[in-house]
């Protein structure tokens, strides 16, 4: 376990977005999984996707890492922001946008508006 | 008793709630990872509860699922968690 903890801190610390998934970007095997990947991509973020499913020390790892029980988790500059619930809220809120703001990550703001819009349309 | 009533309880319990609604949404997760035959592991819960008031989003989520550790233990496989203070409107 301590190896798990060693690489989730790598990835951590070497990647500036890190979303710890069930699947990868391209192939989401989870629908909350999909859902945060698919916010990341549309907005154009570069992020790193770490398959879960691929290493069964980190899927058990990351829970304890960050002390929440449920898949995917995503770190900003090495901070714990949530899971698929808060990420959804985030992007609806604008506070997504902000901490990409405050974070220095780039990010596709025309398309998180868009977002915004189609969802407040339906 | 089924898991959404022990759910209910736990967090009537702990968090005394001016709003609690528990669903369980397992059955939409047919088929996908973590659904187990017999269901029981997806839910769905909207909670309002004045000692979250002025708790932050990831602090508040913490809390619940610490609450419900057991029900983690025993096969809850996904939680999805609209929570916070009594003053957080209700519905989208």
């Amino acid at each position: 376990m301590a190896d798990a903890k060693e690489t989730i801190g790598a990835e951590i610390g070497e990647n500036d977005v890190v979303l710890f998934m069930k699947g990868t970007s391209a192939m989401p095997q989870c629908g909350f999984s999909s859902r945060v990947a698919g916010v990341l991509n549309y907005l154009n973020v570069d992020f790193k996707d770490v398959n879960v499913l691929a290493d069964e020390a980190i899927r058990q790892g990351i829970k304890e890492y960050s002390d929440w029980p449920t898949i995917p988790q995503l770190y900003v500059k090495g901070e714990f922001v949530g899971g698929c619930d808060i990420i959804t809220e985030m992007t609806l809120s604008g506070e997504l946008d902000q901490l990409f703001d405050e974070k220095g990550v780039a990010y596709d703001k025309a398309a998180a508006n868009k977002i915004r819009e189609s969802n407040r349309a339906s | 008793m089924s898991r959404a009533s022990r759910i209910t309880t736990i967090l009537r319990d702990a968090f005394a709630p001016d709003v609690l609604e528990v669903l369980d949404d397992s059955e939409r997760h047919r088929g996908h990872s973590g659904y187990r035959e017999g269901g029981e592991t997806h839910y769905r819960v909207r909670i309002r509860a004045a000692v979250f008031d002025g708790v932050g989003r990831i602090e508040c989520q913490r809390r619940i699922h610490k609450a419900l550790a057991g029900e983690f233990a025993s096969g809850l496989h996904a939680l999805s968690l609209d929570a916070g203070g009594s003053g957080r409107p209700v519905g989208r």
